[in-house]
């Protein structure tokens, strides 16, 4: 039945066929698929958004070792595709890197918010720029293209260039949530499909400015601070550090069988453990 | 019916069924792709879409002119830049290249169009972008129309020179001689008999290599920026307009496809519509000039 989640993602020519076949397929899936009963064995299928996915591997594999009857499937897609899963029935859980919107909680007020981990969102420039910090109003003002240039912010002079991710991401979504207020990001940004592709563009191009998810950060890319506090998970955990967003799993209704107990491992110690261990940020 | 009557008949029905199958596709793809995009169509307007210059999904705000504008303009671009290019390649082929060469040469070209287009796109990234960051144009960045239009043009290259090669060579032989004979040289031969006879099938190969321009996205993605505005120029200079970032239809498509939902999702679908319309313009003309460019043979 996810068939049709995946066609979404691969070029027309397979879309036409797969959808027939998918179409197909769907109806005898639909029969099969929600074998919930209260001993654990079963499939759950997790699906949403890539910033999540890594984790709810990693999660997800040291479930499994502790119920071998249990197979869950997790599957990327995108914070938007997490929640419509959820809604729809496609996906156990529905995973989110942002917060639920409000206009997805009037429609769908069954959903129940789980968040099991939360992401820092990093401000990175390329290696040359000589400003270490900035406050978040001279982010947002960088980003809305009303600040074009580092000597505005106690740079050299050097013209600004905004790199962004595009419309939809989750990544972009919490960044606006978190840091523009209402502002919008500016229309000249470059825009790349993914952190890693945002961190090429910015590494490559003289006076980049850019956003990444903790996970991303690395060499390639000069992390700012913000109001004064590096991004790091320490200042993160206290507080200091404000570019903090959640990562939410979703589930339509209270979730039971599995998903209940999957989600009580997330949150048990082990299981934010491995939240840690994997360079994210705790809940507990 | 004999037995050998019969077996070239169930053949005669499995080639007609392959024939009808690959129609089908073409119309499923077809219908699959409008119904997609009708709720776009309906909700937003189809004049409000074509014409729209701001897409921001997030504000509901879906107009595909910068789109359509980044796509015909990177397109011009590598028109500019490849049909020159092709054109000599495709000359130097059929007139004046020895068969020892040609045997090299031609291979050689045909290479490229087998190369994947991640492969340009990357090369476009490592190699044209910081080329052309070196041109000294306040806010260029190197991503943009100009190293898309050079990947391009690499890319359609292929296409339109060997489609102008078949159609230099399909001038025939006697026009040559006449020409030849009647004293002109071989530039002239070239120049006044040989291009303007084989014009119908080169400017149909230059259509080809148009549809192949505007088709391709992942290329395309890696190097233009991506940025939703229609190209402006940013000096006193109107060809630094492709300095300007931009977005292609089909970029707009594959970046966003990923986390599109609803009228979003249906927007994109209907981008794809746009794009479908325009290349089957292009495909059906450059099918006519083909049929009209047929010497009858004697």
């Amino acid at each position: 039945m996810h068939k049709n989640v995946i066609t979404r993602f691969i070029p027309f020519a397979v879309l036409g066929l797969l959808t027939v076949l998918g179409a197909c397929g769907a109806d005898s899936g639909n029969d099969a698929a929600p074998v919930e009963d209260t001993s654990l064995s079963g499939e759950l299928n997790v699906v949403g958004s890539t910033t999540v996915q890594p984790l709810a591997e990693v999660l997800a594999e040291a479930f499994e070792a502790l119920e071998p009857d249990v197979i869950i499937i997790v599957q990327g897609g995108g914070s938007s595709v997490g929640v419509r899963s959820a809604v729809d029935g496609n996906a156990d859980i529905g995973m989110a890197s942002r917060e639920i919107k409000l206009s997805e909680l009037q429609e769908n007020p069954e959903l129940r918010i789980h968040t099991v981990a939360r992401d820092g969102i990093a401000i990175v420039t390329e290696l040359g720029v000589t400003v270490d910090n900035l406050s978040k109003e001279q982010i947002q003002g960088i980003f809305a293209g009303e600040i074009t240039n580092w000597n505005e912010v106690g740079g050299e002079n050097l013209v600004i260039t905004v790199v962004a991710r595009e419309e939809g991401s989750g990544t972009r979504a919490a960044f606006e949530e978190l840091i523009m207020d209402d502002a919008l990001i500016a229309e000249n940004a470059i825009l790349q499909p993914s952190n890693g592709a945002v961190r090429t563009s910015i590494s490559v191009i003289p006076g980049a400015i850019g956003f990444l998810s903790f996970g991303y950060l690395d060499d390639q890319t000069k992390s700012l601070a913000v109001n004064g506090f590096l991004p790091t998970a320490e200042f993160a955990a206290t507080g200091s550090y404000e570019i903090v967003r959640p990562l939410n799993m979703i589930t339509n209704g209270e979730p039971d069988g599995i998903a209940a107990v999957f989600l009580e491992f997330i949150m048990s110690e082990d299981g934010q453990a491995i939240v840690v261990s994997e360079g994210y940020l705790p809940v507990r | 019916m004999t037995g050998k009557q019969r077996l070239e008949s169930v053949v005669k029905y499995i080639l007609l069924f392959s024939a009808l199958m690959s129609i089908l596709i073409v119309v499923m793809i077809g219908i699959f792709t409008f119904r997609e995009a009708i709720p776009a169509f309906r909700d937003i307007g189809i004049i409000k879409l074509l014409t729209g210059t701001v897409w921001r999904p997030g504000q509901g705000q879906y107009g595909i002119l910068a789109m359509i504008a980044g796509s015909g303009l990177v397109t011009l671009g590598a028109v500019v830049i490849g049909v020159p290019l092709a054109l000599g390649c495709a000359i130097f082929l059929s007139e004046i290249a020895p068969p020892a060469v040609r045997s090299i040469v031609r291979p050689s070209i045909e290479l490229l169009a087998g190369i994947p287009s991640v492969v340009y796109g990357l090369f476009g990234m490592v190699v044209i972008v910081p080329l052309v960051r070196n041109i000294d144009v306040p806010g260029n960045t190197g991503f943009g129309l100009l190293s898309a239009s050079i990947v391009l043009a690499v890319m359609i290259l292929p296409t339109i020179s060997s489609v102008s090669e078949y159609a230099i060579r399909s001038v025939p032989k006697r026009f040559r001689e006449g020409s030849l004979a009647l004293g002109a040289t071989k530039w002239e031969t070239l120049t006044k008999v040989i291009l303007p006879g084989a014009k119908s099938g080169v400017m149909s190969a230059i259509i080809l290599g148009l549809g192949r321009a505007l088709g391709e996205t992942i290329a395309m993605i890696m190097v233009i920026g991506n940025s939703v505005i229609i190209p402006f120029a940013s000096s006193d200079n109107p060809l630094s307009i492709f300095l300007s970032r931009a977005r292609t239809l089909t970029g707009n498509i594959a970046v966003e496809i990923n986390y599109a939902t609803g009228l979003h999702e249906s927007a994109l679908f209907a981008t794809g519509v746009v794009l479908f319309a325009l290349i089957m313009i292009m495909n059906s003309s450059a099918r006519m000039l083909i049929g009209r460019g047929k010497w009858e043979k004697k």
